[in-house]
């Protein structure tokens, strides 16, 4: 079982410089073939600085650095145990191609089900772009099977 | 893309998006791209000590895909906020289809707003990951 202490764990800041070439790849791997995610002047024509990130893109931004998994791991949870529960998204302003953005994580849950044969990481992540505005926001529940 | 002078009404679907059958190839690139390195997703000798048959999906796939379910029906810029529970592993060889629909149209933050049901399901039929967007309407 997970030590409960790891609630309210916040991790460390992590920053991370959203490249247009990245962008290309993401659209390219999910299919995505609207222009506004593949090319910059329909982006802008779009009313974007720059090639939009995806609404998933962000959690890319977590999982580069490396973060996560190394808290999983800190938390004694093996990477061959794990599913993706849950994943929600709410956007507060755009995030573009060209943009730093910096990804806060804290553990804000830990409980299980079925006697413990399960177990529910909940993280709550908060992006901010470089004038320091939160820009998304984004949860992610992780289960762990024991 | 919902043109400015089209009504949407409660129970409307959202078009729907179907996907080439899930190859590892697929799952590679999603890796590289999305940062989520989990062996688990493309290295089957992993995958098989960690008591699975085989390398299966990312989850975040699926949700990327209903991402592009959702911005080809609005701009992205409308989308407010979503979340979805994934409910079954999507496996190789599985053709994704991703849909929604309608399931109430409100005023929220001086904004016209539609709260939609999405879901992916497979072949089969059998649904994959289910949940719920908020977009603003025009």
């Amino acid at each position: 079982m997970i030590d409960k202490k790891w609630i309210g764990y916040t991790g460390p800041e992590v920053r991370f410089d959203i490249e247009r070439g990245r962008l290309k790849f993401f659209a390219q791997a999910i299919g995505e073939s609207n222009p506004i995610y593949l090319d910059q002047g329909a982006a802008q024509a779009a009313g974007y600085r720059d090639l939009p990130v995806p609404p998933t893109f962000l959690l890319a931004a977590d999982l580069d650095s490396n973060e996560l998994f190394s808290t999983l791991a800190k938390m004694g949870v093996s990477l061959g145990k794990i599913l993706h529960g849950e994943q929600g998204y709410t956007y507060h302003q755009p995030v573009c191609a060209g943009e730093t953005v910096t990804v806060c994580s804290r553990i804000s849950d830990i409980y299980d089900k079925k006697g413990g044969a399960l177990e529910f990481i909940v993280r709550d992540s908060r992006v901010t772009n470089a004038s320091g505005e939160l820009a998304a926001e984004f949860r992610s529940v992780i289960v762990v099977r024991n | 893309m919902v043109e400015q002078n089209i009504v949407v009404n409660v129970g409307d679907a959202i078009p729907e998006l179907k996907l080439p059958p899930v190859t590892r190839t697929t799952l590679a690139l999603f890796a590289g791209a999305s940062g989520d390195h989990n062996p688990i997703h493309i290295d089957i000798d992993f995958a098989r000590k960690a008591g699975m048959p085989d390398v299966f999906a990312h989850g975040m796939l699926s949700m990327a895909w209903l991402g592009r379910l959702l911005t080809a029906w609005v701009p992205q810029s409308q989308l407010r906020t979503w979340s979805v529970r994934f409910l079954g592993i999507t496996h190789l060889g599985d053709r994704v289809t991703c849909g929604g629909r309608v399931l109430e149209i409100f005023e929220e933050n001086g904004e016209r707003r539609a709260r939609l049901e999405i879901q992916t399901s497979n072949q089969e039929g059998e649904v994959k990951i289910a949940g719920e967007a908020v977009v603003c309407l025009p």
